[in-house]
């Protein structure tokens, strides 16, 4: 089985569910693993330690540093390169979130090897890894092979893969590293935040998605509604961002998010080829639509044919009924 | 100031898209080729940078491919006002690692490169890899999915959007690289006289085994699969009431979302 370095990304609520996908996964088929946490000197790892531990994890790696503190591309590559020099792993794993995708490219590059994102399908045997991702807008999916790679890195897409505790929780031993002093030609100026403590749409299990049918930006609060009771998130078709009514990152499709919740309802949304290039990975597709000819349909699991404006309100009032 | 551009050219999403017989690839008959569209927003800052300085900047073009493919790419690019090219023609399939390899050894011979931009991810295989790995290679700072740029004495600042929509300002020291979002600039359409004059600008060619050839490559792709074809869609009858309530008890009950 090939030793294995799980990169652990967290948010004020801990450890992220596309990192818990991963430990779950490692812990099944008890594979040699190191989870890797690395934040700002000062930062109370211990929550978030412990949490590792109720997925079995036995080795944590802690590197702590000012320069750790924001996402920062040149500091977080020195960090993960000490870290694969210590524990010389054969696969690192990490969620497909913006932050790697951004991030393992460099890494993989500086460690002479590949990285695969977006992946959709993992299986780690003794012989080896088989990974699997979507390619040309989802319109099929290929199997991945590693060429000259002394180590595999495997992004994986949120919401792929199961999550569940180890039946017996471990107190992991935590390894420190200490990173050199680096001259950064990158600075983080700083961060305007923007939906505090929302989940990321490429994360979101549940995303409740508008397009032109809504008629206007103030329409956008039955979809908050809906989605909140759900636990959710609210996504949007590219003629509304385009239009001003929901800020750009909440486009889902070829030039905005790629998206593989586990439910997508899609509420006024035609369900042109580029919005269904960022959803059709979806487990679950609902379509709420008035015109029974829009595309949408063709890709949907449910189908409603009506006007969403008396849809969206009952559906949001039958699932606060049957959920709470 | 040199500028240069990273280009690709993708399949347009609306082709229908067939696979080869023995599933080791798409099947590329009849597919329509578009400048991936993110990097056209590269080109398009380019430019507007070249502009900003009254002309005092020189863009080239830089793409890797089959020969015909990044010819007209680097073409459609000098149409819209980018100075000369660089094609790096590669007869096998690639990988975004051996891509960046490949514009890195071709970037050593330039006199001097200040600033790389390109796409954020090309739209056929949505890797968002070979900037980075380019910048890494170069040993230059990068930053990606950015959607406001502004040069300055010492360096580049710019916007990024990051998780949950917030938005990071960063400074990096030039030279450096760019990966571009949506919402940077809207790209200008190739004008007449500008598609004319195009034909005569320079494009610099070499191959890929010129400059180091496959032994780059990292990724490969196999077994390629449509997808499994979907049921059709159920439709739920009745009023607006009955419709919410049957579709809450098909998510909970049988697609077992809750
Ligand atoms: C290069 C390129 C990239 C693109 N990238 C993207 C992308 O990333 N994401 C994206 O989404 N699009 C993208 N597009 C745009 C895409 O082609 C469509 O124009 C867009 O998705 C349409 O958005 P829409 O479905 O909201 O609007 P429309 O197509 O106008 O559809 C509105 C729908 O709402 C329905 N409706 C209206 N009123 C009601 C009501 N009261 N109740 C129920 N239904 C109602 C209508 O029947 C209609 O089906 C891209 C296009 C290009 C050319």
């Amino acid at each position: 089985m090939p030793r294995t370095l799980v990169f652990c990304e967290y948010d004020n609520l801990g450890i992220k569910k596309g990192t818990q996908e991963l430990l779950t996964l490692v812990q099944k088929i008890h594979i040699d693993s190191f989870a890797l946490l690395l934040g700002n000197n000062g930062f109370n790892f211990a929550p978030l330690i412990e949490q590792l531990g109720t997925f079995g994890v036995k080795n944590v790696f802690v590197c702590q540093n000012e320069i750790l503190k924001y996402y920062n591309p040149e500091s977080f590559t020195q960090a993960l390169n000490l870290t694969v020099e210590s524990c010389k792993p054969e696969l690192i794993l990490a969620s497909s979130s913006m932050m790697a995708k951004d991030l393992f490219p460099r890494l993989a590059a500086k460690i002479k090897t590949g990285v695969v994102s977006d992946c959709n399908s993992l299986e780690i045997t003794t012989e080896k890894v088989v990974v699997t991702r979507p390619l040309y807008s989802g319109k099929c999916t290929a199997q991945v092979d590693f060429l000259n790679s002394p180590i595999k890195v495997v992004l994986m897409r949120a919401n792929q893969l199961p999550i569940e505790k180890a039946q017996t929780p471990s107190s992991p031993k935590v390894n420190t590293l200490s990173l050199p002093p680096l001259d950064l030609k990158t600075t983080v100026k700083s961060i305007v935040q923007g939906t505090v403590g929302k989940v990321d749409l490429t994360e979101a299990n549940i995303i409740v998605s508008g397009g032109r049918g809504l008629g206007g930006p103030q329409n956008f609060k039955l979809l908050e509604d809906l989605a909140s009771v759900l636990g959710g998130a609210v996504g949007a078709s590219r003629a509304v961002a385009d239009a001003g009514w929901v800020p750009h990152s909440l486009q889902v499709g070829q030039t905005g998010k790629t998206v593989s919740p586990t439910l997508y309802i899609a509420c006024g949304i035609s369900g042109a080829i580029q919005h269904l290039a960022g959803m059709s990975g979806s487990k679950v597709i609902v379509a709420i639509n008035k015109d029974p000819e829009a595309p949408i349909f063709k890709k949907a699991t449910y189908g409603i044919v009506g006007d969403l404006f008396e849809v969206v309100p009952l559906l949001t009032e039958e699932f606060r009924r049957i959920l709470t | 100031m040199r500028i240069y551009v990273c280009v690709k050219q993708v399949p347009d999403t609306e082709t229908k898209l067939k696979l080869k017989e023995d599933s080791t690839g798409i099947d590329v008959a009849g597919i329509k080729w578009i400048m991936n569209p993110y990097d056209e927003i590269a080109v398009e800052e380019a430019l507007r940078i070249k502009e900003a300085k009254g002309g005092a900047a020189n863009v080239t073009v830089v793409s890797v491919g089959p020969k015909s493919r990044i010819t007209d790419c680097i073409r459609s690019a000098l149409a819209m006002g980018a100075d000369d090219g660089i094609a790096i023609d590669t007869a096998y399939e690639i990988d975004p690692f051996a891509t960046a390899h490949l514009i890195h050894a071709a970037l050593k011979k330039e006199t001097s490169v200040d600033l790389i931009l390109t796409g954020k991810l090309a739209i056929d295989d949505n890797c968002s890899s070979t900037g980075q790995a380019l910048a890494e290679y170069l040993g230059i700072p990068h930053t990606s999915v950015v959607s406001k740029l502004t040069l300055q004495e010492s360096g580049a600042l710019a916007e990024r959007e990051v998780e949950g929509g917030s938005r990071e300002i960063v400074e990096l020291r030039l030279p450096c690289l760019i990966a571009v979002n949506k919402g940077l600039n809207t790209p200008r359409y190739a004008s007449l006289p500008g598609i004319m004059k195009a034909k005569k600008k320079p494009i610099k060619e070499c191959t890929g085994s010129e400059l180091g050839g496959d032994t780059f490559l990292k990724i490969k792709y196999s077994h390629f699969q449509l997808p499994a074809e979907k049921p059709p869609v159920k439709l739920i009858q009745g009023d607006s009431a009955q419709q919410a309530k049957e579709l809450c008890r098909l998510l909970k009950e049988e697609a077992k979302v809750f």
